[in-house]
Formats: C-alpha cells, structure tokens, sequence
C-alpha cells in the first residue's frame, strides 16, 4: 500500500488531511518535524502563516525572510524568518520553482479596490485567517504579510508586478522543516476574480511527518 | 557620584537652577517647540499652518496623529536617511498600512508621486503628493537586533546603533500600540530593486542632500518614524545622516485631485475613505 504522495518524507506520518477548497486550517507543528502542502489539482493558492507557539507575538515575516535572503522568490532552501530575525523553518524541498511572499491575502475589502463592489461579498483568505487566529486569541493585527504556496507573481523591470497564471501543477508539493514549535495557520485561498486558483479553488492535502531521530532530540540541531 | 563641595547639585535647589540654565540648547537632532516657529517653512505655507518640525538623527524615531488633510515632508537633508514608517487609522488603529496591498492593487513595486499607502480595510491612508527621491522601499522591512549585531557587533536598543524594528515598537508603544502592531513597513530614500529572478539590490545612496517627499493624510492617521541604516545596508558603520520632519495644516482632497482619479483602483479607495467618513 504506497501512497506517491509520501515519498520523500520522513517515515512516521503524524497527520494527513485534506483542507478543503476554500477552507482554513490550522495545527501545532513542531521542531524538527516536516509539514508538507501538496497541490493536488494545480494552480491553487495557499495563503500561509506561522506563529511561534511559546509566544505568538513572534511570527513570521515576509519582509524580514526577502531581506535575509536578498529575493523575494520562495525556493528550496529558503529559511522562513520571524519578525525577531529567527528562523522558523525551511524550505527541505519543493517540486515548484517558487513560490510568493510580496503578495499578501485577499479581503473582501481589498477585493473592491482590485474588482469592484460586485466583489465585496465574496469569500476571502483574511476571514478565515481571522477565524483561525481567533482560535488562539489573535487578532486581525497578528495578521501580516504572508506566504502564498503555489502562487507566481513576476515582477517586471519597470515595477509593474501582479499575480499572473501559475507554474504549480498536479501533485506538486512544498516540505517545510521547523527550526521551532510553530503553529502553521493556512486559508486554502476563494479567490475567483485572478489566476492565482486558476479561477477555480480546488482542495490541498497537507501531511505532517517525523522520524524517530527527530522526537528523540536528534532533531534540535 | 557626589564632587564634593565643589558640586552646582547638592541641594535641590541648585540642582533646579542646574537643569533650568540648560534650556535653550541646540543640537541637531530635536523638535522646534512650538513648530510655528519652524526654521525650515516648506514654500507657500504659513507660519501658523505648522503642526511639527523635528529633526531625527542616526537611529532617530518618532510617532504622531496627523488629522486628515495634512501633508508630512520628510527632507533627507545628507542624502543617506533611511526612514521605515508604520501607518495606522488614528481613530482605529486596528486597520493598518497594508503594504502587500499596497503594491498588489496598484499593480507596482514602485512608491513615488501618485501612489497611494493603502490600509488593510480598502482605504487610502496616505498618498504621495511629491517626491523628488523615487528610491524606496517597500520589501525589505527594518532593522533588527540580531541583523544590527551581526553588521555592527551592537544593536540592542540601548547601545549607539539601534534597531529599526525596536524604534518602530517604542514609537508605537507611545500611542498604545505593542509589538503585535509593529506590521510590515516601508523603507523611504534608499531604493531596492526587484530583479527578473528575484534578486533584491539595495541602492544605499549617498544621495544628493536635500531630497524631500511629502504625504497627504487622507485619513485622521498615526505615523510612525524611525531613521535607522537599512537592513541590507552592506557598509560597517551605522550610517542614517538625518531627516527633517514637517507637518503641516491642508484641506481634504478634493473630487477632481489627479492622485484620486489616477486609476479606477486609487478612486475606489478614495471612495471607501469618503464613505466612512459620511456623518
């Protein structure tokens, strides 16, 4: 009985669940252990972020994670920086070629701006980032600027940027390792109105794995 | 320590006239109190329009409410500042410059005139009426105590080469925000620019002196200032020459204002600042 979606991982698998389209998730991750996200049908946002569990005022920064790296572009190896200039994880291994962290959540608000009034009803990734913080005691200013998994958004020579059609596809999957205890919040993005889902929001499967070595100390590098 | 009797503070009396006879002193780095009495007046405003004149030297910061319709200059007056602001809604801070909506709903890396800071609720919080620099930026975040101490062996808050990201805390934490509020900020005067891979190259000037840029509240707004070395400054000495602040009194923008009719996207947001502020 192999599952494809496994390979790579290490041996002990602690959680797989399939967040619907649409909906957010969250989970305590812990150091050392593997989160992987797998784009099951192609081309589907997932807007991502991390809190460190022993003091959620510590989280990830987008800003901090461009400047420590010098590129905006999330690749393998990339190490997930907190706004204390920490890192919170890496990047062990992805099967896209980058991912975005400069394009932030859609809102029902920003959504007006960008599409029109028409859009304002629409679902969107900061109500259920609000609603998955919630769970914890936070607050819509714990929201920053986040990661967006399979999301592709160039930016020209002359400045102009925006998120444009997708280079994920079927299958396809991130593996981030914890460098801390972290809660991992994802809105798996309702966006319709741009090609960042491929017009059409489609589930992810997301899997958590360990190895003994890991919960053994072995892991705490 | 005591000197003894040759001491001007042994008695509180002597030490009030002690402290009294330092008054009047100038130094670079400090606030013109009452700012009516600016010795910088921004061309074609009067003396009694003056909201705030403040200089910031290196690792400077400050924060302040500025109603709406007033413009903020900022005067890089060596031409090496590095000023990272923060942007709230002043009469609900909860709502917040957004800067990933800022750049993603106008569709550009680029900060300069015409380009509007927008807040995480759809609304224009400031935009920019002039500015003669063109280098900011918007992806590279502040300062931070491990980044200062890797480049210049200190940057705790209290030693001479602080943080950005604890000057923006304590500026905040002055109008009763905290750590949490310390959001994504924007970096004026030194620009990064984003390559086709991705690459950011930071452009750390000097510049010509003197460059300024000025910003129109757009809504009743708390700002948030620190002027410290950018984060990939690569040069060993905690270099931020100082920045000149001025504020001043204007009137609201008005419907035909050419940076609220810029783009459907900048008129929609003006739209959403009009309606809430409908009595």
């Amino acid at each position: 009985m192999t599952d494809s979606a496994l390979a790579g991982l290490p041996k002990d698998l602690l959680l797989d669940e399939i967040v619907p389209a649409r909906a957010p998730w969250d989970h305590l991750v812990r150091e050392g252990e593997t989160l992987r996200i797998l784009d099951l049908h192609g081309n589907q946002a997932v807007d991502f972020l991390l809190y460190a569990a022993h003091d959620d005022s510590e989280r990830y920064s987008a800003q901090n994670t461009i400047a420590a790296q010098q590129n905006i572009f999330l690749r393998t190896g990339t190490v997930l920086m907190s706004n204390q200039g920490r890192p919170m994880a890496q990047i062990v291994a992805t099967t896209v070629a980058y991912h975005d962290t400069i394009g932030g959540a859609c809102s029902c608000e920003s959504n007006t701006l960008r599409y029109g009034y028409h859009t304002k009803a629409q679902h969107a990734c900061v109500e259920n980032f609000l609603l998955a913080n919630a769970r914890y005691g936070r607050t819509k200013r714990d929201i920053v600027s986040n990661i967006n998994w399979f999301m592709n958004v160039p930016v020209e020579a002359d400045g102009t940027l925006g998120i444009v059609d997708g280079i994920s596809a079927p299958g396809l999957y991130v593996d981030l390792r914890m460098h801390m205890d972290v809660i991992a919040v994802i809105s798996n993005c309702p966006q319709i109105n741009n090609p960042c889902n491929g017009f059409n929001p489609t589930a992810v499967r997301v899997l958590i794995a360990s190895s003994e070595d890991v919960r053994m100390g072995a892991g705490r590098a | 320590m005591t000197t003894g009797g040759s001491s001007r503070t042994a008695d509180p009396k002597s030490a009030r006239e002690h402290a009294r006879a330092m008054a009047g002193t100038r130094v670079e780095a400090m606030p013109t109190v009452p700012a009516q009495a600016a010795a910088d007046l921004p061309e074609g405003v009067r003396a009694d329009a003056m909201l705030w004149e403040e200089t910031l030297g290196a690792g400077g910061y400050a924060s302040r409410k500025l109603a709406r319709g007033t413009r903020l200059r900022l005067i890089d007056l060596q031409g090496d500042a590095c000023v990272s602001m923060l942007a709230f809604n002043a009469d609900q801070p909860i709502e917040r410059l957004n800067v990933a909506d800022t750049l993603k709903v106008q569709w550009t890396a680029n900060l300069q005139a015409g380009r509007l800071l927008l807040s995480d609720m759809g609304r224009v919080l400031m935009s920019i009426v002039e500015d003669e620099a063109r280098t900011h930026d918007a992806f590279c975040g502040p300062s931070n105590q491990r980044s200062n101490e890797r480049r210049y062996g200190q940057g705790a808050n209290w030693t001479d080469r602080p943080n950005a990201q604890h000057r923006l805390l304590l500026g905040a934490a002055k109008v009763g925000l905290g750590a949490r509020d310390v959001h994504p900020c924007i970096n004026w005067f030194k620009a990064v620019q984003i390559g086709a891979d991705g690459t950011t190259t930071l452009h750390a000037g000097p510049f010509a002196p003197r460059r300024s840029l000025t910003l129109r509240a757009e809504m009743n707004v708390i700002v948030v200032l620190a002027n410290c070395p950018h984060v990939l400054d690569p040069r060993p000495e905690y270099t931020a020459t100082p920045v000149r602040i001025s504020a001043w009194r204007g009137p609201v923008t008005a419907p035909e204002d050419p940076v609220r009719t810029a783009s459907p996207e900048a008129l929609r947001a003006f739209l959403n600042v009009e309606e809430y502020f409908l009595r």
